[in-house]
C-alpha cells in the first residue's frame, strides 16, 4: 500500500499483467520447444530424458508463476470452467495430458519399460505441448483490450520463438551430452523462423496502427533482439563448423536464443500491452460550436 | 425482451463526477477504483481546442469478450444485457481486464477504505469483502435494478430501480433504460439524436451510448 499526504491511503490497483504472467509464457513456450525436441531425439532412439524433463519443468515452473499472480489462489481449479471460449481453460486443460504423458513417459524410460510405448508418450507430449503453445498464443490474441496482442502474426511468433528458445535450450543440453548433437543445427532453422516471423508481427503492428508505446517499447529491443538475439546466435552456433575447437560455442548461443527470447515475450507481455486507451470519434456540439472529428490519441496511424 | 443500456448526452454532461461520486458511494468502491468515471479530454491543439466530458465504465456489451476470456465463468451476460461477475468464483488472473477494450475493470488485494484503516458507516455498511482480490466493475446497480422490478418498477423511469450514476446525475446527460422498450426514454434519445458507441470497430456492440448533436432537420 502506497501512502501520500496529497492522495491518503492507496490500495495496489492492478489492471495488467506483471513478470509472473510473462513467466508463464517464457515457460510455456521454452518447455513446449524441449519436448518437441525431446520426442525427436526419442523417435530417433537419442538421449531424450533430459530435454523432457527440463520441458515439463520450465512448463511447470511458467503455471506455478500465474498460480502466484492469481487473486485467489486456491480457487485455481475455476480455471476449468469455461473451455467453450476461453483459450485459458483450454490452456489449462491441454497441460494435463501434457504432464500426464510426460510424466509417465519419464517414468516408464527410468523404469526400463517397453521403449516404444516411452516413444509413443514423448511424441504424444509433444503434440499436447504444441496445443498447450498455441493455446498461449491465442490468449494473448483473445484480449481485445491489447491492440498490439490482437495482430495475427503475433500467434507464428509465439510459436517460433518458443520451439527457438527450446531448442536453444537444448542446444546447451547438447554440449553436455544430454541431448544430440543436432540440436544446434535445430536451434538455427527455428532461428531463421524467428526472425522472418518477428519481422511479420512488426510490419503487421505498424500495418495494424497501434498505439504508438507499443510499438516505441518493440522497436526499442528490436535492433538488440535481432543482432545478438540472432546473429550473434546464429555465429555461435555454426562455430564448430570454422573449427572443433570452438565446439562449445553452440551452448552459448542456444542460451542466447532463449534468453533473448523471454527478453521478447517480456516485452510484449509487459510493456507492449497497451491498452486501446479512451478515444471519441466526434465532439458534441455545444452551443453554437460545431462537431469535430477526432483521430485516435496516441496511436500511430502510419508506419512508425 | 429487454436490454439495457445507458445513454451519455456528451453535450449536456459538466465533468462534475456527481455521478462518479454516487457510484462510488452506492458501491463502497475504496480508494483508486471508480466504477463510473467521467473523462476529461482535450481535443485539438491550442489554440483551436474543445474540452469533452465523457462518462465511462463497463459497457455491458452486446458481445463482452470478458465473459468469452474469463476462464472460471465468473463474468457472465445476464439475459437482460447486464454483464455481472460473481465474486466467489473469479479467481482473479485478470484475464478479463485485457480483454475489455475499455479500461473498465480492477483488482485490489487488500481492503482500504476512504479515510485510512477504518472503514466509515456507509463502507461498512455496503463494502463487500468478496471483491478483494477479484476482477471488479460497474453492475449498472443490478441488485437496484432487480430489487424495482421485483417490486414493479421501471428501470430508467423509477429512481428505485435506476442506477445511481443515472440518479445522481445532476446536468441530464446520463439516462438510463431498456433500448428494446421503444417507449423508453434511451430509445426516443436515440431516435432523436446522433450517437457513437466508443470503440465500435471492436465489435463488442457497447451498451453505452454518447449523443453528440440531434439529428438534421427534415428539409
Amino acid at each position: 500500500m502506497k501512502t501520500s499526504i496529497a492522495t491518503g491511503p492507496w490500495p495496489k490497483l492492478q489492471r495488467h499483467w506483471d513478470i509472473r504472467a510473462a513467466c508463464n509464457f517464457i515457460g510455456g513456450g521454452t518447455g513446449t520447444g524441449l519436448i518437441l525436441g525431446a520426442a525427436a531425439a526419442a523417435a530417433a532412439g537419442q538421449t531424450f530424458a533430459p530435454a523432457l524433463l527440463a520441458g515439463l519443468v520450465f512448463v511447470a515452473c511458467g503455471l506455478t508463476m500465474v498460480l502466484l499472480e492469481i487473486g485467489r489462489p486456491w480457487r485455481a481449479f475455476n480455471v476449468f470452467f469455461h473451455p467453450q471460449t476461453s483459450w485459458m481453460t483450454r490452456e489449462g486443460v491441454v497441460a494435463l495430458p501434457l504432464f500426464g504423458c510426460g510424466g509417465l513417459a519419464l517414468v516408464l524410460h527410468w523404469a526400463d519399460g517397453p521403449q516404444l510405448i516411452v516413444q509413443a508418450l514423448t511424441v504424444l507430449t509433444a503434440v499436447t505441448a504444441c496445443g498447450f503453445l498455441y493455446c498461449q498464443a491465442r490468449i494473448l490474441r483473445a484480449a481485445k483490450g491489447i491492440p498490439a496482442w490482437r495482430e495475427a502474426s503475433l500467434t507464428p511468433f509465439m510459436l517460433s520463438t518458443g520451439a527457438t528458445e527450446g531448442t536453444g535450450i537444448l542446444a546447451a543440453l547438447a554440449a553436455t551430452g544430454l541431448a544430440p548433437s543436432w540440436a544446434p543445427a535445430a536451434a538455427l532453422v527455428f532461428g531463421l523462423v524467428r526472425v522472418a516471423a518477428w519481422r511479420h508481427y512488426g510490419k503487421g503492428l505498424k500495418a495494424a496502427g497501434v498505439p504508438g508505446a507499443s510499438l516505441t517499447a518493440l522497436e526499442r529491443i528490436g535492433p538488440m533482439f535481432l543482432l545478438v538475439g540472432h546473429g550473434a546466435a546464429f555465429l555461435l552456433l555454426a562455430a564448430p563448423a570454422a573449427s572443433p575447437e570452438f565446439a562449445f560455442l553452440p551452448a552459448i548461443g542456444g542460451l542466447l536464443l532463449a534468453t533473448t527470447g523471454w527478453w521478447a515475450k517480456q516485452t510484449i507481455v509487459m510493456k507492449a500491452a497497451i491498452t486501446r486507451g479512451f478515444s471519441i470519434p466526434r465532439t458534441p456540439v455545444r452551443g453554437s460550436g460545431t462537431s469535430r472529428v477526432v483521430t485516435k490519441p496516441n496511436w500511430k496511424t502510419e508506419a512508425a | 425482451m429487454t436490454r439495457y443500456v445507458m445513454v451519455a448526452d456528451l453535450r449536456r454532461c459538466v465533468g462534475c463526477q456527481t455521478c462518479t461520486a454516487a457510484c462510488r458511494h452506492a458501491n463502497a468502491t475504496p480508494p483508486g477504483v471508480q466504477w463510473r468515471r467521467v473523462l476529461d479530454l482535450e481535443i485539438g491543439e491550442y489554440p483551436d481546442v474543445q474540452r469533452v466530458f465523457v462518462p465511462t465504465g463497463c459497457q455491458h456489451c452486446s458481445d463482452p469478450p470478458c465473459v468469452a476470456a474469463c476462464p472460471s465463468t465468473a463474468t457472465r451476460q445476464r439475459a437482460d444485457g447486464i454483464v455481472t461477475i460473481d465474486y466467489d468464483i473469479c479467481i482473479g488472473c485478470l484475464y478479463c481486464a485485457l480483454a475489455c477494450p475499455y479500461d473498465a475493470r480492477s483488482k485490489i488485494d487488500e481492503p482500504l477504505y476512504a479515510y485510512g484503516e477504518e472503514p466509515t458507516a456507509s463502507e461498512q455498511t455496503r463494502f463487500d469483502p468478496r471483491t478483494i482480490g477479484v476482477a471488479q466493475k460497474c453492475t449498472f446497480c443490478v441488485d437496484v435494478i432487480d430489487a424495482g422490478v421485483a417490486a414493479g418498477l421501471t428501470p430508467g423511469k423509477d429512481r428505485a430501480a435506476t442506477p445511481a450514476c443515472a440518479n445522481a446525475c445532476i446536468s441530464g446527460a446520463l439516462t438510463f433504460g431498456d433500448i428494446d422498450d421503444p417507449d423508453s426514454a434511451v430509445s426516443r434519445l436515440l431516435r432523436e439524436n446522433k450517437y457513437f458507441q466508443m470503440h465500435e470497430d471492436a465489435g463488442t456492440g457497447p451498451g453505452f451510448y454518447y449523443l453528440w448533436d440531434k439529428e438534421a432537420l427534415p428539409l
